[in-house]
């Protein structure tokens, strides 16, 4: 990884982590004021994992999400106001109000949405890496979902096919210890979910979830060879999940473990890697927080100022589909 | 005129629709050299290749899901489903992804996606390869649903579904596929959302579905001069053209909607919930919704043939409504 890639690497990192401290502050005063937002899915803890594969991506790449898919939004490079304004149902937001937090659309960026059905995107990946393969192009696409994802039956149909016609797809199992509440080895026997990727005849690989620089590394050569007629790979980002599921439910995981894994913040990780590596002083990483908070204030601001979507125009359209 | 084959009808929109445009393309099992589980795919392997023709794995979430994704793209996949009742383990695929995806995204992307698949009774198959669920899908936003009853229409609105640049899942009836019909030669298209009156009459309105459409006209013309009734198909359910029904409703003062599908929560309710909204008045006696048992479909013949209403049926119906 180069110089400017590690740097963007923490900057991303942050606006993801800020992106979300702000979101969190806003659902839950709204919430006291009586105005409940639906579930919000922290992905604090994450962020190594949407900046490592994003940042191996082409614009013309696409992407598919989770319902806890804000770091991949903004790892994308979603305008962080559109983002914003999704979360709180307002008519500026990147689905226009429509999707909210679990489903958040960029098709400039070939941002396919997050899916409220957990494992529901496997099948869809098929689809745009068959669409790529049908028409010739050179463009990858990436498939974000969890250790719960890795349960559903739509991974093996959509693993299978995949390999079985060589499609340009990186199925990235973002491993971060929970399916809501039930901890990864209540669900899988083996001890990684990317064990699973030679049953189907394909490369599966493990990466440090909180890592930037190991993920970045590891989707860089299976976008790679994706790109370039090698097929799919299983990429498991083994990482943790700091927040509760979602802000509607208590958490009751051992705040032991939690403490561990906060030890291993990939933020913290990165920047002393980089201080330590001299690609970047103290001094830079604190202008580069400035500036992020920065874009997050105005993205909050513009999520504040936008108006909610009009109903009477909603309807006139609902009326015309029969 | 030619004699068509429903199912060689199906395979001929395939086949022009496929030359026309090269982002349409089939999936599902058997595409390839079997042509699809009954024939519709006949001759597009060796036609188009294997890359326009998908044989699939037995995996119809993954597939469909394939379907749903490409369409994202601009590509517009036909996906078949062998039997109807498969489709149960692709209902998420269906339903909350390609049904939802366009709304979701705030009109950012479209799913044009047509997913064929046969229904119905008649091939003594037991309860997982004989139903009616059409009004499954009549029920959820954000899909289109076709019946085709003739020849003429399985060809004109499989090319409709074709172009329509939403989901349509596109019902097709087993028992119709061998039978022959006369049809032009070329092109033609049959537009959704316009029924089709089967026949005129005066007496008594049957609208029917599918399948029920040439028992009721067996039942009209085996009632001659005695009734004269007018048969309604109303071809496409999403959209549905209820003006058409309605008209005829207003004309004839008697209604009788006939489907395979159970009576309870089917098609039949809704369609006259729609005429009662618009006219009720105009009903000179109770309306009647002649449909399938509330019963899983059995295998022994005698059994299956009681379960679905046969032309007997209808014209002992149509008796009672006139008295």
């Amino acid at each position: 990884m180069n110089n400017e890639i590690a740097l963007r690497a923490l900057e991303t990192m942050c606006r993801i982590r800020m992106f979300e401290e702000t979101g969190k502050v806003r659902y839950n005063q709204n919430r006291l004021a009586d105005n409940f937002l639906g579930a919000f899915h922290s992905y604090i803890g994450q962020e190594a994992v949407a900046t490592g594969v994003c940042l191996a991506l082409q614009k013309n790449d696409y992407v598919f999400s989770t319902h806890r898919g804000h770091g991949h939004a903004v790892a994308r490079g979603i305008d962080l106001k559109k983002v914003m304004a999704e979360l709180r149902g307002k008519v500026d937001g990147c689905s226009h109000g429509r999707g909210g937090s679990m489903h958040l659309f960029d098709t400039s960026l070939g941002f396919l949405g997050g899916n409220g059905i957990v494992g529901g995107g496997l099948p869809l990946a098929l689809g745009t890496a068959y669409s790529a393969y049908y028409r010739g192009t050179d463009q990858v696409t990436v498939c974000f979902f969890g250790d719960g994802g890795a349960s559903q039956g739509t991974f093996h149909e959509a693993l299978n096919m995949a390999a079985l016609w060589k499609l340009p797809v990186v199925f990235v199992c973002e491993n971060n210890c929970y399916a809501v509440m039930t901890h990864v080895r209540e669900t899988v026997c083996i001890p990684n979910v990317a064990d699973r990727a030679s049953a189907y005849g394909m490369p599966g690989c493990v990466a440090d979830g909180n890592d930037v620089g190991d993920v970045y590394g590891r989707a860089e050569e299976a976008v790679g060879r994706a790109r370039q007629g090698g097929g799919p790979t299983l990429l498991e980002c083994k990482t943790y999940r700091i927040d509760s599921h979602c802000m509607m439910l208590p958490d009751i995981r051992a705040e032991k473990e939690i403490a561990g894994w906060k030890e291993q913040d990939p933020i913290q990780r990165w920047e002393k890697h980089l201080v330590e590596n001299n690609i970047a002083g103290k001094e830079e990483c604190e202008k580069l927080r400035a500036k992020v908070a920065a874009e997050i204030e105005e993205a909050d601001r513009y999520a504040d100022e936008s108006q909610y979507p009009d109903p009477a125009e909603f309807l006139k359209e609902v009326k015309c589909a029969n | 005129m030619r004699e068509l084959k429903y199912i060689e009808a199906l395979n001929e929109a395939l086949r022009e629709e496929m030359e026309r445009d090269e982002s349409v393309f089939v999936v599902g099992e058997e595409a390839g050299p079997l042509g699809g589980g009954f024939g519709a795919f006949k001759g597009l392997l060796e036609r188009f290749g294997k890359k326009r023709v998908l044989t699939t794995p037995i995996a119809e979430s993954g597939f469909t899901g394939l379907g749903v994704g490409a369409a994202l793209t601009g590509l517009r996949p036909v996906v078949e489903i062998m039997y109807l009742d498969f489709i149960t383990t692709a209902m998420d695929q269906v339903v909350n992804q390609a049904a939802k995806l366009k709304f979701m995204s705030g009109n950012a992307v479209e799913v044009p996606l047509v997913i064929r698949a046969p229904y119905g009774i008649g091939t003594r198959e037991a309860a997982q390869h004989s139903q009616s669920l059409e009004a499954w899908f009549m029920h959820v936003p954000g899909l289109k649903v076709a019946m085709p009853a003739t020849v003429y229409d399985a060809k004109g609105l499989l090319k409709t579904a074709i172009r329509d640049n939403d989901p349509v899942v596109f019902i097709e009836n087993r028992m119709l596929y061998f039978k022959a019909d006369e049809v032009p030669e070329g092109e033609w298209i049959v537009p959704f959302g316009q029924a089709a009156v089967k026949r005129e009459g005066k007496d008594v309105t049957v609208v029917a579905l599918s399948g029920m459409v040439p028992k009721a006209l067996e039942a009209a013309e085996a009632l001659g001069s005695e009734t004269s009734v007018e048969v309604i198909d109303p071809r496409t359910l999403v959209p549905l053209d209820i003006e058409a029904i309605v008209a005829s409703v207003q004309k004839t003062g008697r209604l009788l909607i006939a489907h395979e599908a159970p009576v309870r929560g089917g098609v039949g309710g809704e369609i006259l919930r729609q005429v009662q909204e618009r006219c009720f008045d105009c009903l000179d006696a109770a309306p009647v919704i002649l449909g399938g048992l509330n019963t899983p479909i059995p295998f022994s013949p005698p059994l299956e043939d009681a379960c679905v209403p046969q032309a007997a049926d209808i014209i002992a119906k149509i008796k009672e409504i006139i008295q």
